[in-house]
């Protein structure tokens, strides 16, 4: 894969390489953390000094559909050693879908000091280099973040009417099946489930791994991403955009893919997502 | 959290798991992740055969069965993707506790053992794919326990 910088993003400085990682393990003021789907990878082996955000378990509000408040993320950043001055680049498995998702929990509480590890876990564990099962420990921080600000980043329903009622941009970012409502869920997982299916109507179809590239998991170059998301699907980056998927994790990859490699000035990631809009009672569906 | 009907040993790791906390039960896992053991090539050689791969799993799994006396069976697996541990770790589990077993038992399996095994917070992705390397082992089961004289 070419060296970041050249591959024409509008905010390389989002990403760093594995070498930098490499070279980076042991410089005050970074903290490394993986996020995973597979919550087995991490304690079976994780890049020295790297501490561990998981996705259920800590950025969820553990009751209430939503993710954690102010005084959780605090206690989060305290006990993972994070001031509000760290560097905190993430990486993950599933090319770094997690690691995107965590990310973008971070960006409700402002922590933009943030970075994304090119290829994640796939890339490190493909190019031989070093993973331990020694879990860190840092010392206590005192973090003081503001309160969550979703508005910038996060879409709630009555958004996403609002926005198709002004003929804004959407993408789905799930399986072709899924957008087509020929597929809904197993019948083994009746909470990630919907009673309708089809796709928010306008939305285009654009399944979120097609921004990665399939053999080192890292993502594509901006021309290969315009290609996709501009000449082929005909957005615009100037244009007002909602992503969405069943639960919201799988459109933050396509939110950051947006946002910071081609530059689209507004967009948000409709967390509620299928599950939500395809229960919901008398909202528009496509098939 | 155990099941009527199953085989004992898959009964006694969920009595066993029923106790463990989150980060044990991970430990756990992981311990049977590191015996998994892939397929021997007496029984299959790369590339593995498509029909013999797990549908909707992410980590590319695969899985045998071998016929044995008293009409049960040997259950073999691979897993392709290094990062599929999880996947690892349920294929070590099914052999250690369902191979050997008789054909009824391992067909009365429900699918909530994977939420037993794994915790109900695993991902739909993950979870369908854990489901579907059992439904592979039961398919196994099921045209075994068809044939004629079974």
């Amino acid at each position: 894969m070419t060296d970041i910088a050249s591959r024409g993003y509008s905010n390389p400085d989002v990403l760093v390489s594995t070498d930098w990682v490499a070279d980076n393990l042991d410089t005050a003021g970074i903290r490394i953390v993986e996020s995973n789907e597979d919550q087995l990878l991490y304690p079976a082996g994780h890049i020295p000094g790297a501490v561990q955000v998981d996705w259920a378990a800590d950025l969820n509000d553990q009751l209430r559909r939503d993710y954690l408040n102010r005084e959780g993320f605090e206690a989060l950043m305290s006990r993972n050693g994070i001031t509000r001055d760290t560097t905190v680049i993430f990486y993950g498995d599933r090319n770094n879908w997690w690691a995107c998702y965590a990310y973008w929990v971070f960006q409700l509480f402002g922590h933009s000091n943030a970075k994304v590890m090119d290829g994640g876990r796939q890339k490190w564990e493909q190019e031989g280099r070093d993973l331990v099962r020694e879990v860190p420990t840092y010392d206590a921080t005192d973090y003081s973040a503001p309160d969550r600000n979703d508005a910038p980043v996060r879409a709630f329903r009555e958004d996403v009417l609002a926005h198709l009622e002004a003929g804004g941009q959407l993408v789905d970012v799930r399986s072709p099946q899924e957008y087509s409502g020929e597929r809904l869920h197993m019948p083994e997982f009746p909470n990630e489930g919907a009673l309708r299916g089809g796709h928010i109507p306008t939305a285009k179809s654009i399944p979120w791994a097609r921004a990665a590239n399939p053999e080192d998991g890292t993502f594509k170059t901006a021309a290969e991403l315009q290609d996709i998301y501009l000449n082929e699907q005909g957005l615009a980056p100037d244009g007002d955009t909602i992503a969405y998927c069943r639960i919201g994790e799988r459109s933050s990859h396509t939110w950051f893919v947006l946002t910071h490699l081609l530059g689209f000035g507004n967009v948000r990631n409709y967390d509620g997502s299928w599950t939500e809009w395809g229960n919901l009672v008398n909202v528009p569906i496509e098939k | 959290m155990t099941h009527e009907g199953i085989p004992q040993p898959l009964n006694e790791l969920l009595d066993e798991f029923s106790f463990l906390e989150r980060g044990e039960r991970v430990d756990y896992l992981i311990e049977y992740a590191d015996q998994f053991v892939n397929v021997p090539e007496r029984v299959a050689t790369r590339p593995y055969p498509e029909e013999r791969r797990v549908k909707r799993c992410e980590s590319q799994a695969y899985v045998w069965a071998e016929d044995h006396d008293g009409g049960t069976q040997k259950y073999w697996f691979a897993v392709e993707n290094p990062q599929g541990i999880s996947a690892k770790s349920f294929c070590a589990i099914l052999d250690d506790t369902v191979s050997g077993a008789s054909l009824d038992e391992v067909l009365r399996i429900p699918g909530d053992v994977v939420f037993d095994i794994f915790g109900k917070e695993i991902s739909m992705g993950k979870g369908e794919g854990l489901l579907g390397i059992l439904t592979s082992v039961q398919m196994f089961a099921r045209e075994a326990a068809a044939r004629p004289g079974a």
